[in-house]
């Protein structure tokens, strides 16, 4: 579904991305976990359109969307939750969602849509009148993940959606990623909590100063020794 | 009762000054620039007007309607060549172009059809003095306020209910985000930057009928006025501009009614240089958070 070849993406003078190739099929969740500063959020971007590369190829469905706008990405169907939530704070929860959906045209499917975002996160339904930025933590988490959501993704992009959560909210926003990927969404999940993304993915790539280093099944990644010392916290 | 008339003044003259402050402040708060070539898309507006209604012989609203429309689009023209080129440049150099900007407008309205002062017709709407309860109240000034009011309502339900104007507050809030949502970033500050001028350009034939006489400097104190109730409402607040407007054309209809009129025009400096030092962010700053 999504291929990436041989990425090149600077900021300045500065290399964030160094020839990263990638590949998620169909169906799967694949995880991308690294450091802070590896590059992660970069290359979330750079799918998204929000920075343009200098070389590379990146083909969603067959055709290279590489350095085309952010608009036509969000058309064919890949959506982002940006790392940090970035909800629209001074807007309501419904108005948030409404937001989601902004290039679509078909008002019965986003009635529906809001439907199965409010029966994901109930939560969100109770406060829709309710300005985004007075909602806590983990609630923005859920708004910006129903909020992307809302466009109808194939491919959804999450950066870092355990950010600065309690562990029992870690666990329930996992298990939504992992609802939302039985619905049919492919999903491509950076982290930093590798123990947690390695649970739900079925695959997984480390990247370390723009580099891809390593990649595999989450199984072949558990057992890693390499990722046992510096991702998984374990000996 | 002569307080009262001088109120119903002030609050007509600040329903002008919160059509141009809304244009600041919306412009301000989608790409955090001052525009100061805004006074002068008000200067062009009242022009456009009076070419309309005596050249043209048009009536009140329609001249209001073109005037609007051209406006719009003379901002969305000066946002794409002159600002939208440096929106990613230091916030000092677009500043410094919008100066160059408005100079440029200015003093090009005097190369094409000279400095000379016009005088708007003085019957475009019916200016009668209506009475009640002893007080003196002249139609114009109920006109000007209730084609103000109405627009600002248009305005409000532009921007809390519509499509463009979700998109307007998004883009003003996180452009990036508005991104990711698929917002069209560069239409939306072009649709901000359009209904802005228009609102300018409106205040500019509203002015022009009121006061009477035009000429191509006449945007620069009501600009820099406008300016004040901006930041007295606190800069980026669509409320904030509405009532930091009336509230400025009310202090100086007062300062007037108090016989210090010399000192009418040197007031609203005054009231720059208190709000700058007690409350930086205005009126409306910090609890009401609402941006465009
Ligand atoms: N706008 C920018 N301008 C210059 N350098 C940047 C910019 N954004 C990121 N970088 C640099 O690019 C590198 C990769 O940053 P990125 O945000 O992609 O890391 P990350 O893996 O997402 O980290 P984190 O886990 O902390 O979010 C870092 O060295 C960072 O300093
Ligand atoms: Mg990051």
């Amino acid at each position: 579904m999504l291929n990436i070849q041989n990425l090149n993406v600077y900021y300045g003078n500065i290399q964030a991305l160094k020839g990263v190739s990638l590949e998620i099929n169909e169906g799967e969740i694949v995880t991308l976990i690294g450091a802070n500063g590896a590059g992660k959020s970069t290359l979330l971007k750079t799918i998204s359109g929000l920075i343009k590369p200098k070389d590379g190829e990146i083909l969603f469905e067959g055709q290279n969307i590489a350095g085309k706008v952010a608009q036509s990405i969000v058309k064919k169907g890949v959506s982002q939750v940006p790392e940090g939530r970035r909800v629209f704070a001074n807007m309501t929860v419904e108005e948030n969602l409404e937001l989601g959906a902004f290039l679509r045209k078909d008002t019965k499917g986003i009635r529906e849509d809001f439907e199965k975002v409010y029966n994901l996160f109930p939560r969100l339904q109770e406060r829709r009148k309710q300005q985004a930025g007075t909602l806590s933590g983990g609630e923005q988490q859920m708004l910006a993940m129903g909020r992307a959501l809302m466009a109808r993704p194939r491919l959804l992009l999450l950066d870092e959606p355990s950010m600065g959560l309690a562990p029992l909210l870690v666990k329930t926003i996992f298990r939504i990623i992992q609802e939302i990927n039985d619905t049919g969404t492919t999903i491509l999940l950076v982290e930093q909590n590798a123990n947690m993304a390695l649970s739900v993915a079925d695959r997984a790539y480390v990247i370390e100063t723009g580099r891809i280093v390593l990649d595999g099944t989450s199984d072949e990644l558990n057992q890693s020794d390499q990722i046992r010392t510096a991702y998984l916290g374990g000996h | 009762m002569e307080f009262v008339q001088q109120l119903i003044n002030g609050i007509s003259l600040g329903s002008i000054y919160a059509l141009i402050a809304l244009g600041y402040t919306m412009v301000y708060g989608i790409v955090k620039l001052i525009n100061f070539a805004h006074g002068d898309v008000f200067m062009v507006g009242a022009f456009i007007g009076f070419y309309s209604i005596s050249v043209f012989h048009l009536n009140f609203f329609l001249a209001l309607l073109i005037s609007m429309v051209a406006c719009a689009i003379f901002g969305v023209v000066i946002e794409r060549i002159a600002y939208k080129p440096l929106r990613n440049a230091t916030r000092i150099a677009a500043l410094i172009t919008a100066i160059g900007v408005s100079l440029l407008i200015e003093y090009g309205t005097i190369y094409i059809r000279g400095a000379q002062i016009e005088a708007y017709p003085g019957n475009v709407i019916p200016d009668v003095t209506i009475k009640f309860f002893g007080v003196e109240v002249s139609s114009q000034s109920l006109f000007i306020l209730g084609v103000s009011v109405l627009l600002m309502v248009c305005l409000q339900f532009i921007v809390h209910k519509t499509k463009i104007g979700k998109a307007m507050r998004a883009v003003s809030h996180d452009m990036d985000a508005a991104r990711l949502m698929g917002i069209n970033v560069d239409n939306t500050i072009s649709a901000t930057f359009a209904i802005g001028s228009a609102l300018a350009g409106a205040a500019g034939v509203i002015f022009g009928m009121y006061y009477t006489s035009i000429d191509p400097l006449m945007g620069i104190i009501p600009g820099l006025k406008a300016f004040v109730a901006a930041v007295l409402g606190g800069i980026g607040i669509i409320p904030g501009a509405m009532v930091g407007g009336l509230v400025l054309g009310v202090i100086e209809a007062l300062v007037s009614a108090l016989g210090y009129s010399l000192w009418r025009d040197g007031v609203a400096f005054i009231v720059l240089i208190l709000i700058l030092i007690f409350r930086p962010s205005g009126l409306f700053g910090k609890n009401v958070r609402e941006k465009v």
